[in-house]
């Protein structure tokens, strides 16, 4: 049977030559050929563009396309990891690297691109080998290399700040390093942007990220002892770095091409069947071929340029043909919204030019109209008009009068419009090459919630920038009929049930224990993901009557201290209001030199935190301070800050220390969705920043307190909302306590008080909690008291462990490189540090 | 041809929890499910060195607590890609025996 085959060779595992494959099975190709690919990477198909995320160190959903098994599924004989090195195409055979020899009927050259290291002194150790700490950014080894390398390192240069450029420092810089961009030319991202543009998102980078950035600065060489120390540019300045990233340009694979007599140009050059010009049974597709003079380096055209190739191999539709691509970008970098399409600036006299900038927001539109006709678009910052241009640009759509329109919505739902209107083939997601026919034939299909039609199509899976859209179109696509995606309510994705049905399930039927619970109520048994938001839940229905299973605890929970990054244990001692003695300080002195701790720092939340010790010595080490947890571990309440208050402060309105000590010590380590911090400040001063806390309590004189609710200064800064101003300090305490367990009963899962307090409304918090409208506050206040009796240290668990092996090392076991230890910090000179082979440093 | 190891009592790994142990030059995580059978991977989350036998399970996988990558029983694959060694482990009267070559290996 294989015989009546006929054999298609591909060259090229990447997301254009896996692409094609996929167009050419999907019009009925795997009866027709056996297909075999050939990739020099080792592994699956997988998407580039992700690649980025990966670097952030983001989630990256779904990296591979197309995974190993994909292949085996669907008869595709992949040689991952093996280069060919030869085309003999009058013999009509491949060559490859480790000796196999393939004849093919019809051959498909996808070799994409490489990174372009431009001439720098210092780049390379030699022929092949770049200067250790040096990096191209195009591969999962570039990517796997660059995490691996930084992890240990602080600073970095990256030479091009064209969009890969970016999307380096950005990853680098969630992990830690300081970063510089340098720039040859004036302007960011300028294949995109003009030069207002640009000049707004160096704003952004530079201010909101802290991402330095050298613009008309050309590198000239690279300094390295052993690895890299810097960068020297072209004005002889040097920034120092020790690892450098070079994202200036990429160059087609066309040495196979050469070697094989094809006719190559800036790329291969191909037909409007995607042909090579030389020879009708070889095809090109993606960043190597050159159609029309054009090499595109966007994933989208590459799209367009898989089906037509498809369409003629196969015969599906002989007549098919490529005619280019209109160059469209949409895409997110460093968290920064760009689209753009067509021509940047007017062009002719007559081009009309409209602008609008905000440098502040980070805001800045454009559009180029010619002859009433939408010839190019910039979009930076604010991208809500994307899907009305993108239409008018590729299909020449009449464009509206006032011209201000095409860059805002002024009136009515054009968004909407925009979904209904838009053509079925419009790309909308282009990372993954998703047409809105595709949504909507997915919808159609009965495929009714957005996650569902996400999942099916891949649509929104990359960058994630085109999800609004994506969710108009499903939504107009059900016409209104979308399922919410019920998931959404529910409090954990096992158990369908929203808190309050859950909550009261557990109430009637008694469930103590999060086992219980996922015998009665969760359809497919237990869920590791699940387990740490049941057993909070629990606690704060039952109190002490909640029954303790171990291995529903995140391990923070199960050993009372927060876990490092090297498996190492954070220890914090309660030390309420921030306030201390020289006996307390004189022991966990003693506890850092007995136990040789790493670090000894004090935190944000003005405590003493005792870092790197082993679990193993966690009971030790608790004993021996005897003092209770500060809770710095838990999704719980961790502090309460104050400030000196009328003790010593010249300035102070009110007790502030006593009520903070107060406050921490009635509330200490109670369970909530997410972790609350609390401050006290004795006047308007704030020194204790209670306005940015969850809850903040403010001394406005004659023992009279603000009570600010959902504040933060975290990931997120909110200045909090006054739930009420109240007399006296109990009064204070008692609303405290009213407002904590409201939200400990009705937030979500890590919902912090910012999130809540706005979902749920001051307005609505100041009638529940403050004027008691539906009579619930005697109830709270009933149940928190529960809550607070109900209490115990854990570090009483230290002294009689509640399972067996519950303080036994996890790792390391064996000596693996940790976190460096910082000079200075680390114990006193002259104290060994033991190290964990057992020898003496 | 695999060696057996014998990690000492099988209590010593109590019910949803998981330990590690040394095995020659490897460390492994070895878990018990609630349902009352064991289970082994590689101790250490290939993403970022996280210490596997610290996560959280449940009868198919087990979450690192750094970033929550999960690695299932059956197979060590984590759905983001990446995987760790998978280890046939039993319990002979009441010890943990462990081979100590991952599944799909051979010595050499």
């Amino acid at each position: 049977m294989p015989d009546a085959q006929e054999s298609l060779v591909v060259i090229g595992n990447g997301m254009a030559g896996a692409r094609a494959v996929e167009e050419i099975l999907a019009r009925g190709g795997g009866e027709r050929f056996r297909i075999t690919v050939f990739g020099d990477e080792p592994y699956g198909n997988y998407n580039r563009i992700m690649l980025s995320h990966v670097l952030a160190g983001e989630a990256a959903e779904e990296i591979y396309l197309n995974p190993l098994d994909w292949y085996a599924d669907n008869a595709v004989t992949l040689h991952a990891g093996v280069r060919v090195v030869r085309i003999d195409r009058f013999a009509k055979k491949v060559f490859a690297d480790d000796g196999q020899v393939v004849p093919y009927d019809t051959l498909i050259v996808a070799t994409g691109s490489r990174t372009f290291f431009p001439p720098m002194d210092g780049m390379w150790l030699d022929d092949r080998t770049l200067t250790p700490g040096v990096f191209g950014f195009r591969t999962m080894d570039d990517t796997a290399a660059m995490l691996a390398y930084a992890r240990e390192r602080t600073s970095a240069v990256v030479i091009g700040g064209g969009l890969l450029g970016l999307e380096a420092a950005h990853g680098l810089q969630q992990h830690g390093l300081t970063v510089h961009v340098v720039q040859g030319g004036p302007v960011l991202m300028n294949q995109q942007l003009d030069e207002e543009a640009g000049a707004i998102l160096r704003r952004v980078l530079e201010q909101k990220h802290g991402i330095t950035v050298h613009t008309g600065q050309r590198p000239t060489a690279i300094r390295s002892v052993g690895a890299v120390t810097g960068v020297v540019l072209a004005d002889g300045s040097v920034i120092d770095a020790d690892m450098v990233v070079v994202t200036a340009g990429i160059r087609p694979n066309v040495g196979l091409a050469v070697v094989s007599g094809l006719t190559v140009e800036r790329a291969i050059v191909v037909d409007d069947q995607m042909r090579s010009v030389d020879d009708p049974d070889v095809y090109v597709v993606g960043e190597c071929a050159q159609h029309r003079g054009q090499v595109y380096g966007l994933v989208a055209p590459l799209w367009e340029q898989a089906g037509v190739l498809a369409d003629h191999v196969t015969g599906a539709d002989p007549e098919a043909a490529y005619h280019g691509s209109r160059n469209a970008t949409k895409l997110k970098v460093a968290g920064v919204a760009v689209a753009q399409m067509g021509i940047k600036r007017p062009e002719r006299d007559d081009d009309e030019f409209v602008r609008f900038s905000e440098p502040r927001k980070g805001v800045y539109k454009s559009v180029v109209v010619r002859d009433g006709k939408l010839v190019g678009a910039t979009l930076l910052g604010d991208t809500e008009k994307v899907a009305f241009l993108t239409q008018s640009f590729d299909r020449g759509l009449p464009l509206p009068a006032e011209r201000v329109e095409l860059l805002f919505s002024l009136a009515g739902p054009s968004e909407e419009q925009g979904a209904a209107e838009m053509d079925d083939s419009v790309q909308v997601c282009n990372c993954n090459g998703v047409s809105k026919g595709a949504l909507v034939a997915c919808v159609r299909d009965g495929v009714c919630s957005l996650s569902g039609v996400m999942a099916r199509t891949r649509a929104g899976k990359g960058c994630g920038s085109c999800k609004p859209l994506v969710a108009q179109i499903v939504e107009w696509a059900a016409d209104g009929a979308v399922e919410e995606d019920e998931k959404a309510g529910w409090y954990v994705p096992s158990i369908p049930l929203e808190k309050p049905a859950l909550i009261a399930a557990v109430r009637d039927r008694g469930l103590r224990s999060v086992s219980a619970v996922f015998a009665a109520l969760a359809p497919d048994g237990e869920d590791a993901g699940s387990k740490m938001a049941l057993a909070s839940l629990l606690k704060v229905v039952w109190a002490g009557g909640y029954v303790e299973e171990k291995d529903a605890r995140f391990i923070n929970d199960r050993v009372h201290a927060n876990i490092q990054r090297d498996g190492t244990f954070s220890v914090v001692p309660r030390m309420a209001g921030g306030v201390t003695t020289p006996d307390d300080l004189r022991r966990i002195a003693d506890v850092a030199d007995k136990y040789a701790i790493p670090m000894v720092k004090v935190t944000g939340g003005q405590r003493i935190d005792l870092l790197g010790v082993r679990k193993q010595d966690l009971p030790a080490v608790w004993a021996d301070l005897g003092m209770p947890s500060g809770y710095a571990y838990g999704k719980s309440m961790r502090t309460v800050k104050t400030c000196v208050g009328t003790d010593f402060c010249r300035y102070g309105l009110g007790d502030s220390t006593k009520l903070g000590i107060d406050i921490e010590t009635r509330f200490s380590g109670l369970e909530s969705p997410a972790k609350m911090k609390l401050a006290v400040a004795g006047c308007p001063r704030n020194c204790s920043e209670a306005m940015v806390k969850d809850i903040g309590l403010v001394a406005v004189g004659e023992d009279r307190w603000e009570v600010y609710v959902g504040g933060a200064a975290g990931a997120s800064v909110r200045k909090g909302d006054v739930l009420a101003t109240v007399q006296g300090r109990a009064e204070a305490i008692r609303l405290t306590g009213v407002f904590m367990q409201y939200y400990r009963e009705n937030a979500r899962w890590l919902e912090r008080t910012y999130d809540f307090v706005p979902r749920v409304g001051l307005a609505e918090l100041r009638a529940l909690l403050v004027d008691d409208r539906d009579g619930v506050v005697a109830g709270l206040e009933e149940r928190m008291q529960t809550a607070v009796d109900a209490y115990v240290d854990p570090w009483q668990e230290g002294a009689a462990p509640s399972t067996e092996g519950q303080f036994a090392d996890a790792l390391p076991l064996l000596p693996l490189p940790q976190v460096p230890v910082r000079d200075g910090s680390a114990s006193p000179a002259g104290v060994p540090v033991p190290r964990a082979d057992g020898a003496m440093a | 041809m695999t060696l057996a190891h014998r990690l000492g009592p099988g209590r010593a790994v109590p019910p949803g929890e998981g330990r590690a142990y040394r095995v020659g030059d490897e460390q492994v995580a070895v878990f018990r499910l609630r349902d009352g059978t064991l289970r082994a991977l590689g101790a250490r989350c290939p993403h970022a060195g996280g210490p596997l036998a610290d996560g959280q399970l449940d009868l198919a996988k087990v979450v690192c607590p750094l970033h929550a990558r999960a690695y299932a029983f059956a197979d060590g694959r984590c759905p983001e890609g990446g995987g760790v060694a998978v280890y046939a482990v039993r319990e002979e009267a009441g010890e943990i025996v462990l081979d100590d070559l991952p599944v799909g290996s051979e010595r050499v």
